[in-house]
């Protein structure tokens, strides 16, 4: 095998597993550090740089950093990282004064954004600063778009989601807000330089071939309608007994908001088996630690109407087989029909999107699906000026994925709008820099801390059930906050192999906890996996190969397990070894001192 | 400084036949500087011991004083040990080798701990042939008072100072084929493939196992002109053979090109395997093996690998003709069977 190139900024940042897994690639272990440091103001401005909403991701983000947890791998549960965010959100001190300060001298270029949401936002917050004058239109009373509308009060308090849509609005944001926009036509003939849609998915599926559909109508609701309309306050109350159909993340908010709407049976009734359901686990604890009863391998089979009033729904009980290929499919099973009574519906089986308002005939193409034809890249449509990003690109995602929309939608405007190459992306800042302090010595906490994950607490079931603004979810105390950030292993802690340096001592052989480093002769990567002292048998996971030593072998490092606990350069004579940290950011169009701005 | 192993351990780590994983079978962190020779030793005990299969709680690790005899704390940390005085390591494990016949005993000592101080005790337990593994961590100096030349520093080498060694050195290898050691082997801490079957086969012999590693002091002896070196032991290293421990005559893990390859019969019924032999030499000839370790000598080589085994002679035990149950197992009524026993053995004298 060759030697490693780990000049690559991607090989060091892989192996921050959070990092990497994160799709705005926010750097999990600095922050975590910074917690631990109880630097919460530098912490959360960390997260803000990279993720623009730290308090509203710190309670709702999908977290896919967590199953991608070294931790996982070693031990069994991830490192409570989205929490944590949470910590330097509801810590943090004065950080108004640390973003950018408006007003920004105008670069003379202007640019419209549609609908109102983390991925415009984001556009917002990136662009604003380099002198865009930005405007932003939107329906909604007030920004956020889906954080406001459909994530309820009781995960996400109004107060922190009004103050981080703040923190971007008031870089000199022109809002416009109650304002649907018609027609791209209209907007794309005024003199914008560029648009930026983060529509979102605003369309709740319905089920509109079901029998009984029409008949029960006015019991039946799409779910994220239904959430808007309570978080608007203009739906008040609901009936006792409640069937909500689907198995994501909606679901379980439509569930826990009915049962605090006066909801008593609640019932969310999926198709696919409990183990498959879109919902995040947590959400699904979280639901039936509320009373909630979920129902799975049920796939609808119509809406009971008697004298106009919904009585309930009839299932057919499924069974799901897989082919050899892993495809699902849900058999029916022999079992007669279940009748389950309900005097509410509320539908939570998926979001599409709906651009009536864009004319087909403006040069912008759309696809067999009749969705726009977004470069993924640069996430411009084929009319040069219109750029989507969020859900609107590509679907249904989460905010964290549009975040990261954003980020790269602002870099290819402001690309656009300086007449540069949209394709010639900015490289990522990286830093690689030794933490070494003395002899034996780090910069970081090199421990392990064996402890298990530990619990966030939450309020009492007899107040949130009473109250729909009440948080569920207590955040940890700073106590409990450091024990949980001493979890985390600093994967970001580099292991930097020199082999001019080595001896082949094997002392760092011989010491690594985790067996992950073997000196060997070099073969093919298939091979050299399986020569290791433990096989490396995780093959999502990379092996760092060291040019060919004076014996004539070579180092090969298993990353999978790796600790990062600096044992290795601690027992090597010759500092061959180095725990190096390796900071990545994702470059922005406006990079926040004290990171270099854009250059290319 | 770390001075705690992390639990954690690999997911994926195998177990041997006990069940136990290579874990079990370590000590604490080595608190040694980084890189020294000692601590590869260690680990290639460790791993010795793990593909052995030998329960720990039947080992016993006994030294003297240095560096060397502070290892038994990072190797085995589920195993018995003794750290006793300086250079008398051998009459400790004497003692308890008679008491207890049953356990691997690994003998651990250093060139000051042998061949200068403990010199004595060293000849004796090596013409007893007691039945133990005795390792001499060897790095031709002493490591724990700053690195003065020790007895078996070469004559010529530098050490750290710059200062040339005048005296002749105490060749342990050919010290102990000469007073009629068993087992004797050579190696080098740096080279894992040949230490490791070469420490099984030291444990699995009947007898005194004389191993002498050169184990280089990254401190005080790793400069150049020294030849305990790391560079220098890798250039001037020559391997006797390529060896094997075959337990039991049953498993053969690596094939070798037919004819190349020479079974030496242990006397538990298991056998050494030794593939590509050097030529002009026999293991079970101590006349060859002294030949070929004064030959070395002179043209400047280091010979490793096993050097010199009989499985004939007896050990201290068989000499000695005593109980086939340990001493510490014997109760009471066995070692005071009563008046009538004893009326029966002074009858016999009449």
């Amino acid at each position: 095998m060759k030697p490693t190139d780990t000049r690559n900024p991607e090989y060091y940042h892989k192996v921050v597993d959070c990092q990497y897994a994160c799709p705005a690639h926010t750097p999990v272990p600095e922050y975590i550090r910074l917690i631990a440091a109880e630097k919460y103001t530098e912490a959360y401005m960390v997260n803000w740089e990279s993720n623009v909403f730290p308090g509203i991701l710190g309670r709702t983000c999908d977290r896919p950093c967590e199953p991608a947890c070294r931790r996982v791998r070693v031990e069994e549960e991830p490192v409570a990282i989205c929490r944590l965010k949470r910590v330097a959100a509801d810590q943090k001190g004065e950080v108004k004064q640390l973003m950018p300060q408006a007003p920004f001298p105008p670069n003379g270029k202007k640019i419209a954004l549609i609908g109102g949401g983390p991925a415009s936002l984001t556009v917002a917050r990136d662009l604003a600063p380099l002198g865009y004058e930005v405007h932003l239109f939107d329906e909604q009373i007030a920004g956020g778009g889906m954080m406001r509308s459909q994530i309820p009060s009781f995960r996400l308090p109004e107060t922190v989601l009004n103050e981080e849509v703040d923190y971007i609005l008031d870089l000199g944001i022109h809002t416009q807000f109650l304002t649907y926009v018609k027609s791209l036509r209209d907007l794309v003939s005024k003199d914008y330089d560029a648009v930026f849609v983060g529509t979102g998915a605003p369309r709740g599926k319905d089920l509109p071939k079901l029998p009984g559909r029409k008949e029960g109508a006015a019991h039946i609701h799409i779910g994220i309608e239904w959430l808007a309309s309570v978080a608007f306050e203009h739906t008040q109350s609901i009936s006792q007994k409640v069937i909500v159909l689907g198995g994501g993340n909606t679901a379980m908010d439509c569930c826990r908001t009915a049962r605090r709407l006066g909801g008593k049976d609640v019932k969310v009734v999926v198709r696919s088996p409990f183990g498959e359901m879109k919902a995040s686990p947590w959400e699904k604890e979280d639901a039936a630690h509320e009373d909630v009863q979920i129902l799975d391998n049920h796939v609808p089979v119509s809406f009971e109407v008697s004298d106009g009033v919904l009585t309930g729904m009839k299932f057919q009980k499924v069974r799901a087989v897989y082919d050899e290929k892993g495809k699902r499919q849900l058999i029916p099973t022999e079992e007669p029909e279940v009748f389950i009574e309900a005097d509410t519906v509320l539908l939570a089986i998926g979001q599409q999107n709906s651009f009536p308002w864009i004319e087909r005939d403006l040069g912008l193409e759309f696809d067999e699906w009749d969705m726009p034809v977004v470069d993924r890249t640069t996430f411009q449509s084929t009319l040069p000026t219109v750029f989507f990003g969020g859900d609107a690109a590509f679907g249904p995602e989460n905010v964290i994925t549009a975040v990261a929309h954003g980020h790269q939608a602002a870099v290819s405007i402001h690309l656009f709008c300086e007449g540069k190459d949209l394709q010639d992306r900015p490289s990522p800042y990286t830093n690689l820099v030794s933490q070494k302090m003395g002899i034996h010595e780090w910069s970081y906490d090199s421990q392990i801390a064996i402890d298990q994950r530990y619990i966030v607490p939450q309020a009492k079931k007899s107040l949130t059930l009473k109250d729909r603004k009440q948080e569920v979810e207590l955040g940890f105390d700073i106590r409990t906050a450091y024990k949980e950030t001493q979890r985390c292993l600093n994967c970001d802690a580099q292991t930097v192999f020199s082999e001019d340096r080595c001896i082949e001592c094997d002392a760092c052989m011989d010491v690594c906890p985790t067996s992950c480093i073997t000196f060997t002769v070099n073969e093919d990567e298939e091979q050299l996996r399986q020569n290791l002292l433990v096989p490396a048998e995780n093959t999502s996971q990379d092996i760092l190969v060291s040019d060919i030593l004076k014996t004539g072998r070579v180092m090969v490092k298993d990353e999978d397990v790796c600790l990062h606990c600096g044992l290795c350069a601690e027992r090597c004579p010759t500092s061959a070894w180095d725990m190096q940290k390796y900071f990545y950011s994702v470059t922005k169009a406006y990079q926040i001192p004290p990171l270099p701005s854009i250059s290319k | 400084m770390s001075y705690l192993k992390p639990q954690f351990s690999h997911p994926r780590l195998p177990k041997n036949k006990l069940g136990y994983t290579l874990k079990e079978y370590e000590g604490s962190l080595s608190t040694l500087c980084a890189g020294c020779g000692h601590d590869s030793i260690s680990a290639a005990i460790v791993r010795a011991c793990y593909e052995l299969d030998i329960e720990p709680h039947l080992v016993a690790k006994i030294s003297g004083i240095g560096c060397s005899s502070k290892t038994p704390t990072y190797f085995l940390g589920n195993s018995h040990g003794f750290n006793s005085v300086h250079g008398r390591m051998p009459s400790v494990a004497t003692g308890a080798n008679m008491a207890n016949k049953d356990l691997v005993y690994f003998g651990v000592s250093g060139d000051g701990d042998s061949a200068s101080i403990g010199m004595g005790q060293l000849v004796h337990v090596i013409r007893r042939n007691l039945n133990m593994v005795y390792v001499v961590m060897n790095n031709g100096c002493y490591g724990l008072t700053k690195g003065q030349d020790s007895a078996t520093a070469d004559l010529g080498s530098k050490n750290k100072s710059g200062a040339i060694n005048p005296f002749q050195a105490i060749d342990l290898a050919s010290l102990a084929i000469e007073l009629g050691a068993s087992f004797v082997g050579q190696s080098f801490s740096g080279d894992k493939q040949q230490l490791i079957p070469l420490l099984k086969a030291a444990i699995r012999h009947q007898g005194f196992a004389f191993l002498n590693v050169i184990s280089p002091c990254v401190t005080f002896n790793n400069n150049p002109g020294s030849t305990k070196s790391y560079d220098y032991v890798r250039e001037h290293i020559e391997a006797t053979s390529a060896k094997d421990l075959v337990p039991m005559k049953n498993e053969i893990s690596v094939d070798y090109e037919a004819g190349t390859s020479t079974p030496v019969a242990m006397h538990d019924d298991s056998e050494i395997q030794l593939n590509k032999l050097a030529r002009d030499w026999d293991p079970e000839d101590r006349l060859s093996a002294v030949n070929a370790l004064q030959k070395a000598r002179m043209e400047e080589e280091i010979l490793t690998g096993l050097l010199y085994v009989n499985s004939d002679w007896k050990d201290l035990h068989r000499t000695l003709n005593t109980a086939k149950t340990p001493l510490n197992q014997l109760k009471e009524e066995d070692l005071n069977p009563g008046t009538k026993v004893l009326d029966q053995i002074n009858e016999s004298f009449r």
